[in-house]
């Protein structure tokens, strides 16, 4: 990367990442661990030719994200756990139309308005299972600055490529830590534009008609084209429809795009793991602590590894599976209850050697934590 | 090198977490080292005892807080009674001798300089006490060279630049021969 050199926050970061990758609409209601990403793109955005609209709340900032989109403009939105449950519904929504949007949701400690200001990972299902119904949807997450930037501009590409609201699932100690980042230039990291039709003005657009190779261009709404946008179950020309073939079809349509590339979405880091015995699974800030513990046990010639999820819906199984084949104890490390655990758990044939490691007082997990319970589970005692 | 733990405290309101990110910032893009600052999101925006970790090191830096300072800032008394049990043995603790005041009982290299003093005497007010500390912070550590901080300072408020480095420089000669 030949670009500049600068020391920010993860919040900032991402509002780096969201403009490289052409952010052009921003509609949010600021909500700490995630307010510099408002303030800053209040003052950014127009400056790249882009509109930022502070909302009266959540459910209003998400529709107009999604009513944003549907124009031709890539758009996303900022919030945090309590914020995010109101952006819900009409994320379901942006589901169903298979509107491109990207959502940053700063994880805090919750349920409810929770710990304001202090670190959590509890919304991981929420993102997944947040809004109602059955459906599939992609959650992206990082643990350092820079990868912040490159997952954010992965988060609004992907949205393109699969016409899908994206979840960037941050956390308050990645949002607020500060380290530096190399913006690349202009064209050195991929970015994927709008897919539009090739159809002309005056002849009929279906939207929901797929191409050849299953791909749904797109018609800037407002534009050349009449058509319909709905929630409810629709046909190609985006018309309400209950005929139980067309609904199947839908459905299996809205959970395949994504579930059937799970491993093309796939992002992770790996550190460690070609002969590692202990294998670590972890994400967020909480995959610092762990790579710091991993690199002391290695020092002690104890072979462990990291797996580091960056993807975290749909749920790599596959990538979980080959990674640790080889290990004798899988420890998840995450702070939650132990919501990527259970998916770790379903993924690999023996669940029984899976084991949580976890924090959930508002505070960052540390090495030591990790460690202390790793020993007893060793049998290595104190 | 060593790694650098640092732990700057203060009351809100003091400069703290201004001082923190232009010392790693200063660190990480003009010496080139890995630098990781984080804060406490609390209600101390005036007042109480704030508080900002700083790493500094030559390698990557995975845990982004610190438990266990090397170094400890304390610019009043109710950050030092909060976190003057933190600091490492054998580390150094930094405070200003008008507003705090230590017991006994410390395991650690204690430099109380008249920072508050000097800069209000100096400039007539005490908007500068974060840059002074930094300075002194310098001098005494020499975690990195004054004229990276020179240069931050310049990026970061180009129109105080004179008077910031007036203040980096008050802090520096503070520290002067109490370097350890």
């Amino acid at each position: 990367m030949n670009g500049k050199e600068c020391f920010v926050q993860g919040n900032e970061a991402c509002v780096r990442g969201a403009l490289y990758a052409g952010l052009k609409f921003f509609a949010g209601y600021p909500i700490t661990p995630s307010t510099e990403m408002a303030e800053l793109l209040s003052e950014l955005l127009p400056r790249h030719g882009g509109h930022f609209v502070q909302m009266e709340d959540e459910l209003a900032s998400m529709c107009a994200v999604i009513g944003a989109s549907v124009t031709g403009c890539k758009s996303m939105t900022a919030t945090s756990g309590p914020g995010f449950s109101l952006m819900q519904e009409a994320l379901g929504y942006a589901v169903m139309a298979e509107i491109p949007c990207v959502v940053a949701s700063v994880q805090r400690g919750g349920p409810s308005t929770g710990l304001a200001t202090r670190v959590a990972q509890g919304d991981v299902n929420q993102a997944r299972w947040g809004t109602h119904g059955e459906h599939s949807i992609i959650a992206l997450t990082a643990s350092g600055i820079q990868d912040v930037f490159s997952i954010t501009v992965e988060a609004f590409n992907m949205a393109e490529t699969y016409r899908t609201p994206v979840i960037l699932l941050f956390d308050e100690v990645v949002g607020h830590m500060r380290e530096k980042l190399l913006l690349p230039v202009e064209g050195e990291v991929p970015v994927v534009s709008r897919l539009r039709t090739a159809v002309k003005q005056g002849v009929n657009y279906h939207p929901y008609l797929p191409r050849e190779d299953g791909r749904l261009p797109m018609s800037d709404f407002g534009g050349v084209h009449r058509y319909n946008v709905t929630g409810l179950y629709h046909d190609i020309w985006g018309f309400p429809t209950e005929k139980p073939e067309e609904v199947e079809k839908l459905l299996y349509h809205l959970v395949e795009k994504i579930e059937t590339r799970a491993d093309e979405i796939a992002r992770w880091r790996e550190y460690f793991l070609d002969d590692a015995k202990l294998v670590f699974i972890s994400y967020g800030s909480a995959a610092r602590s762990v790579l710091h513990l991993v690199t002391t046990l290695r020092g002690k010639g104890i072979r462990a590894g990291l797996l580091e999820l960056q993807t975290l819906w749909p749920f790599p199984a596959n990538l979980v599976r080959s990674r640790t084949e080889q290990a004798r104890h899988v420890y998840v490390v995450e702070m939650n209850m132990g919501q990527v655990c259970a998916q770790v758990r379903q993924a690999v044939p023996r669940p029984d050697d899976v084991f949580l490691i976890n924090r959930v007082d508002g505070q960052l997990i540390t090495p030591t934590d990790i460690g202390n319970v790793m020993r007893v589970v060793e049998g290595r005692g104190f | 090198m060593e790694k650098y733990r640092f732990l700057l405290s203060g009351s809100g309101g003091q400069g703290i977490i201004t001082m923190a990110i232009l010392l790693a910032e200063a660190a990480a893009i003009y010496e080139g080292l890995t630098a990781v600052q984080s804060q406490v999101y609390g209600p101390e925006a005036r007042g109480g005892a704030t508080r900002s970790d700083v790493i500094v090191s030559d390698s990557a830096i995975l845990f982004p807080k610190v438990t266990q300072p090397g170094v400890l800032v304390a610019l009043n008394q109710s950050s030092f009674m909060k976190y003057g049990n933190l600091v490492r043995p054998g580390g150094l603790l930094l405070t200003d001798s008008r507003m705090v005041h230590p017991g006994g009982g410390l395991d650690a290299r204690h430099v109380a300089l008249p920072l508050y003093e000097t800069v209000m005497a100096e400039f007539g007010r005490a908007q500068a006490l974060n840059i002074c500390t930094l300075g002194a912070l310098i001098g005494l550590t020499g975690v990195i060279s004054p004229s990276s901080a020179e240069k931050v300072l310049e990026q970061r408020f180009p129109r105080a630049a004179e008077s910031n480095a007036r203040a980096l420089r008050l802090g520096l000669e503070l520290a002067a021969g109490r370097a350890a």
